[in-house]
């Protein structure tokens, strides 16, 4: 139960970019995507900025192979699985034993939204074919299908969290020996559905949103997938030098907060308990972490929680962080994907992402979110979180070197 | 390392969150839709919460709460639940308002109840449960993912209890559609016909069913949880005997070895025939136990079947309800559950009493 778990590669499609290289540019520029909605219909488009992927559902069955009808959450999940999976060089996925682990919030909302009009309206009218892939389970099915991929497959739905809680159980799958290699992470796209959801508990902003900013009044919804491919040890070791992993998933936690459906405990104890513990896995004491992608969504109340943790467990050596929401907006079920491969990306790279439309320290806490873009450092670890509804609260940690 | 199931709870269309033991008699249905006997939640849910919560969330937590109580166990070491559904009731209500009123004056109540973490996380609320949660939402897969997820973080060694279950609801949106993918019996039938009806379709249930599993056995522990595995749109039926030809084996479990099947049978001919094929290649002159018949069909049935299971193994003897073909065993040793879930996603579990 020893063996490492590496990231033999990565895939994200999100409203700053339709791949890595294009977030990364995205990052470098400062150019945050939130815009009003063009794909999304809803009477609230000229309220609240999103920040949509840009390309229709018919552009992205022509990239994928898969028919426009089908929810745009299994498009969006295909185009970055691909990637994904394209980055390794592992070649033919038949050779494998594969496993694709994706999640995500409302499954195929987006096709039931447009069926309930219809079916309001008149039970027996709605066409089926909108319903017919409903269920969470279905999308990943969708492109575990159209991927080729049977050995294991499984969806998790915990909020804001669920992707993080995809790595961990495919790096689980992967130590147990049940399959070599697992994509693993998730997809949401924007729907009426949630919109609405995040309206109605008033955490929206009318404006591009300020994470860790004193400033701060809510969140903007984005959308995408992002995978990474986790692989076994035996596999790492196989890969030739020209595709040598990005680094290892050395730590993982999720821990329950425990205090209310929605809102977090304002001392953030699930927040803490989920990165002490990744820490703990990974054998290494809060110093050593070189940089935090934070769950950071920009409402009052998640960004004063994790701050609290992160002040508590980290004093007085507060390493540098940032929220990439501040570019992506938050992608619900895809974000703990998106951030992984971004922070996994920055191990391999010695990358620090801005936190833009940063301009006021918040009160409560002794640090600030990092807003230059810089590349080429040496970070020997980096952690991501993702918390959500429920109380879920997750912890990853990306290692550059195996386990000493 | 063994997997005990220290403690189970659920809740059915049959009178099982009365009491641990199989209920006495059978609850007779009518029609193709199955709902859930529920319990007075009072005993484990606060009144005011109890007016909030949709079924599923009830369900779920009474479940939950009769596992932990026959585990005696207060905390679990993490809470893993699987729902193909999810929250369907808050989902239809907060859809149906947000359509209605064009999107304006909608209240949060249904949306933030609507999320597929809801059970769980309402289950460690109650608790105060800190540990590890999670939740799957993989179709038929549900379940037996969070047992996976469960079986794993035991033999990581740092756990002694995790609490496991599944929960599905049926709502009046969700039965009426599901009826236009033409999914239930057109002619009437009963819980004593349905199994061998041998015709089109079979009927909608709902239900939660929890375990508490653990490392060491626990005071009302019965049953060891011995494997388990899922199989995903098996090529044919030679495949899937193979398959639990080849899951036997890895568990050091002879075809002889098993002293009851419990088959997912629901009625439904062309489905049927995959546990007909089963039964007769691998099993032949086996006894055959079935449960759809008592629960209805859902993506989460198989929680229901493993609650069966393991309480036959703890009374050692077989409802006569559940029996489909054969004889009672005497001695009940080793059980194993062969489920699918509209032939696309096939699981087993195999049961040892202990």
């Amino acid at each position: 139960m020893h063996s490492d778990v590496w990231i033999a590669g990565g895939g994200v499609i999100c409203g700053i970019g339709n791949n890595l290289s294009e977030c990364l540019t995205a990052f470098e520029r400062m150019e945050p995507g939130m815009a009003h909605m063009e794909y999304l219909h809803s009477v609230h488009r000229h309220t609240f900025p999103v920040v949509e992927v840009k390309a229709s559902n018919a552009t992205l069955a022509g990239w994928t192979g898969m028919s426009e009808k089908i929810s745009r959450t299994a498009l969006l999940s295909r185009v970055a699985a691909q990637e994904a999976w394209n980055s390794t060089g592992l070649g033919d996925i038949s050779q494998y034993r594969v496993g694709f682990v994706s999640a995500n919030t409302v499954g195929g909302m987006d096709k039931t939204e447009d069926f309930f009009a219809d079916y309001l309206q008149d039970p027996s009218k709605g066409h089926l074919s909108q319903v017919v892939h409903h269920e969470c389970g279905a999308i990943t099915e969708l492109v575990a299908d159209a991927m080729g991929i049977r050995h294991h497959m499984s969806t998790i739905s915990t909020a804001c969290s669920s992707s993080a809680n995809a790595l961990m159980y495919g790096a689980r799958l992967i130590k147990n020996n049940m399959v070599d290699v697992v994509i693993a992470g998730g997809t949401d796209a924007l729907t009426r559905f949630t919109l609405n959801g995040f309206n109605t508990l008033m955490i929206l902003d009318p404006a591009a949103c300020r994470p860790f900013d004193d400033t701060r009044t809510g969140l903007n919804l984005g959308e995408g997938a992002g995978y990474v491919v986790l692989i076994s040890d035996a596999l790492a070791a196989e890969l030739p030098a020209s595709h040598q992993p990005w680094c290892r998933l050395s730590g993982y936690a999720n821990a329950n907060d425990a205090y209310h459906q929605t809102a977090s405990s304002p001392d953030g104890t699930g927040n803490f308990l989920a990165m002490q513990s990744a820490l703990e896995m990974s054998g290494i004491k809060p110093e050593d972490i070189d940089y935090i992608n934070l769950h950071g969504t920009g409402t009052q109340n998640n960004d004063s929680a994790e701050g609290s943790a992160i002040a508590r467990l980290f004093a007085p050596h507060y390493p540098p962080v940032s929220s990439t929401k501040s570019f992506t907006g938050h992608t619900l079920g895809a974000s703990g994907g998106i951030e992984a491969v971004f922070s996994a990306w920055a191990v391999k790279e010695g990358v620090i992402y801005p936190n833009a439309n940063f301009s006021k320290q918040m009160k409560e806490l002794p640090f600030s979110p990092v807003t230059k873009f810089s590349a080429g450092r040496q970070l020997q670890h980096v952690m991501s979180n993702s918390f959500g509804f429920g109380g879920n609260c997750s912890s990853l940690v990306f290692s550059k070197n195996a386990q000493s | 390392m063994y997997i005990y199931i220290q403690g189970t709870g659920c809740v059915s269309p049959q009178e099982t969150a009365a009491g641990s033991a199989f209920p006495a008699a059978v609850l007779p249905w009518e029609g193709p839709r199955l709902k859930a006997w529920e319990p007075d939640y009072k005993q484990w849910i606060d009144v005011k919460l109890i007016r909030r919560m949709s079924r599923v969330i009830k369900m779920g937590v009474a479940a939950a709460k009769l596992s932990l109580q026959e585990a005696g166990v207060e905390i679990p070491d993490a809470i893993i639940t699987g729902t193909a559904y999810g929250c369907l009731d808050d989902t239809g209500v907060f859809l149906s308002k947000m359509i209605n009123q064009q999107e304006e004056m909608l209240t949060p109540t249904a949306f933030i109840q609507s999320t597929h973490n809801t059970v769980a996380g309402q289950i460690a609320l109650m608790l105060g449960c800190h540990a590890y949660n999670n939740t799957f939402v993989h179709k038929a897969f549900s379940f037996e993912s969070a047992l996976l997820d469960s079986i794993m973080i035991l033999r990581e060694g740092r756990s002694s209890s995790i609490l496991a279950g599944a929960m599905d609801e049926l709502t009046n949106h969700s039965f009426n559609i599901l009826s236009r993918f033409d999914l239930y019996k057109k002619e009437p039938v009963t819980h004593e016909q349905l199994l061998k009806s041998n015709t089109h379709g079979t009927v909608a249930g709902e239900g939660a069913a929890c375990f508490v599993l653990g490392t060491e056995k626990g005071p009302n522990t019965k049953a060891k949880l011995t494997g388990l595995t899922t199989l995903y749109k098996p090529a044919g039926k030679a495949e899937i005997s193979a398959d639990i030809a080849a899951f036997l084996a890895a568990h050091h479990c002879s075809q002889e070895e098993v002293s009851l099947v419990i088959t997912g049978r629901n009625g439904d001919a062309s489905g049927d025939e995959w546990y007909e094929y089963v039964e007769n290649t691998l099993f032949a002159g086996k006894p055959v136990a079935g449960f759809k018949h008592l629960c209805g069909e859902y993506p989460t049935a198989a929680s229901f079947g493993m609650w069966i299971g393991n309480r036959i193994l703890a009374e050692q003897q077989v409802p006569a309800a559940a029996m489909f073909k054969g004889e009672a065993p005497d001695q009940i040793k080793k059980i194993l559950i062969y489920n699918h879930h509209k032939q696309t996603h096939h699981s087993l579990i195999l049961l040892t009493a202990c």
